[in-house]
């Protein structure tokens, strides 16, 4: 039998609970320390299937500005984040762009579609 | 050249862009923002992350789609003028404005209401006085956040951040992004500064060491930082001997406070308060002055922009009816003050005369758990509010209805009981 304990920061509500997952056999068998529901789910995510929103930036050609944000529109397997991160260093486009326009389709064939989070005017 | 407007808000960024919607739908028929940057959306457009809007838009978007929400509106209204790559140069007492840009040169302007919205500039290394040398590569969080979101530069490779705040905590993670080593993030208080979210996905989730209840001794480096030597701090944030160690780095970015950027108001003759550093307001967000109001960082630096907007719409809906002649001419303020477990509440008065809900804004000095805010008048007890937990970097909301605010007769005080 091997036990195994994460610890988990909640981030569902300012309390921010430090609760423990515990695993026994790669099963999770206790949620403990976290002072709601809400809560303990988070952890079990956290600890199965972490996900995160990625933000970033991509290069511009004839924008008013050199860089263009851009966000997931749907949050992204956490550890494929650095990965998105690095592929998105190599994307360039070319102004004008609207908001929420397609900057990167089904990034990494992860199904998620990077955008653009605002508009951008071309330089002339 | 001269004009003239009913409204003029200084500044574009959130606070400013509510402003002048709000002063729009109040009645104020020519709206000016005066706004420095090449775009409006101020601080927000380097804000590439995403979390704001919650609360005001009940989604979580960017902070240039937030912005845009807001630019959005304001394009769209031919009531608002925008000038941009403006600076305003002073503000007179009989609310006539002086600024330059490349294109107009001088230009003067005219106001019914000013509407002071310039928000918050950092602290810097002056200010805190971390001693050493005096190499290039030390940098504000902010500063860096433009650099690498909107210039296209990384101020650094390998980097120490000193403070936790949110800015700091933010950029360790884009930094890490962009490729860059965060080395640590050293912190003075023996706790963060910062959201649990963002301890949670800035540092945990990239291997980044907090460092609490440390500060930076010295900084190193001739021409270029080298290193730094960090150093444990006792209760009185005085350094501990002996507990000294190195971390090398190229690079320092300072996320050590903001400071609300009231030169404008303080010439203008606006009273100050000394604990927020903004002007002394009334729920309408009026200064000491009258026709003069202020919203957002500049009264107050806040930790969500969504209550920026908020404060920018009651700024900007009684500017518009001071400009129309439509506010009370007859105030009567009583005073709102803090007691214990409190370093401020805004609004810091409250005319009596004025119909309506009051929401106090505050912050409380410590951290502390299953508490409530006691609001009372000379009366007795006007109301309590309980919060399972209260922190100084999470900014508080009590809602006083206008009975309450008839019964306190003299004065308010805010209390935090534990």
């Amino acid at each position: 039998m091997t036990e195994q304990v994460r610890r988990v920061s909640c981030i569902v509500c300012p309390i921010s609970c430090q609760g423990e997952v515990v695993f026994e056999n790669g099963q999770i068998k206790e949620v403990r320390g976290f002072n709601c529901p809400r809560g303990k789910a988070y952890a079990q995510t956290e600890v199965t299937a972490p996900k995160r929103m990625l933000t970033s930036t991509v290069k511009v050609k004839n924008g008013t500005i050199p860089l263009l944000p851009v966000v997931s529109k749907q949050p992204l397997p956490k550890g494929k984040i650095m990965d998105c991160a690095k592929a998105l260093r190599e994307v360039c486009i070319t102004a004008p762009v609207k908001e929420g326009d397609i900057v990167c389709p089904n990034i990494l064939g992860l199904g998620v579609d990077i955008i653009a989070s605002r508009d951008l005017a071309a330089a002339n | 050249m001269i004009n003239r407007y009913d409204v003029v808000v200084i500044g574009g960024g959130p606070a400013g862009l509510a402003t002048a919607h709000s002063a729009r739908q109040n009645g104020a028929e020519k709206v000016l923002i005066i706004e420095r940057d090449r775009e409006l959306g101020g601080i927000l457009q380097q804000c590439i992350h995403n979390g704001f809007g919650l609360h005001h838009f009940g989604e979580e978007l960017t902070g240039p789609g937030y912005a845009h929400r807001y630019i959005k509106l304001i394009e769209n209204d031919p009531g608002v003028t925008v000038l941009l790559d403006t600076m305003v140069l002073q503000v007179f007492e009989n609310k006539t404005i002086l600024a330059v840009s490349p294109d107009q040169g001088v230009i003067q302007i005219e106001a019914g209401a000013v509407v002071y919205t310039m928000g918050c500039r950092e602290r810097t290394r002056a200010a805190i006085r971390v001693s050493g040398d005096r190499p290039a590569g030390v940098f504000t969080a902010g500063a860096a956040q433009r650099m690498v979101n909107m210039e296209g530069y990384l101020p650094g490779k390998s980097v120490v951040i000193l403070g936790s705040g949110d800015i700091g905590l933010i950029m360790a993670r884009r930094l890490s992004l962009e490729g860059a080593s965060v080395k640590a993030v050293i912190e003075i208080m023996p706790y963060s500064n910062g959201l649990t979210r963002n301890m949670v996905q800035c540092l945990e989730d990239y291997d980044i060491p907090l460092y609490l209840s440390h500060t930076i001794a010295a900084i190193h480096g001739k021409d270029r930082v080298q290193g730094v030597t960090c150093a444990k701090v006792d209760d009185k944030r005085n350094l501990i001997p002996g507990t000294e160690f190195d971390i090398e780095c190229d690079c320092v970015l300072l996320s050590v406070g903001l400071i609300p950027e009231n030169e404008l108001s303080e010439a203008t003759g606006i009273k100050m308060d000394a604990v927020t550093g903004g002007p002394i307001v009334d729920q309408m967000r009026q200064t000491s002055l009258p026709g003069f109001f202020a919203a957002g960082n500049v009264v107050h630096v806040h930790d969500l922009v969504d209550w920026v907007s908020e404060e920018g719409e009651i700024a900007g809906k009684y500017a518009a009816l001071y400009a129309q002649n439509k506010l009370s001419e007859s105030p009567k303020y009583i005073k709102v003050e803090n007691k214990s477990g409190i370093r401020y509440v805004v609004p810091q008065n409250i005319n009596v005369n004025q119909a309506g809900m009051v929401r106090l804004y505050m912050r409380v000095t410590h951290p502390a758990k299953k508490v409530s805010i006691e609001v009372a008048g000379n009366s007795g007890v006007l109301l309590e509010k309980k919060l399972p937990i209260a922190k100084p970097s999470e900014m508080i909301a009590v809602d006083l209805p206008q009975a309450k605010v008839e019964q306190a007769e003299q004065f308010i005080t805010v209390t935090l009981k534990e």
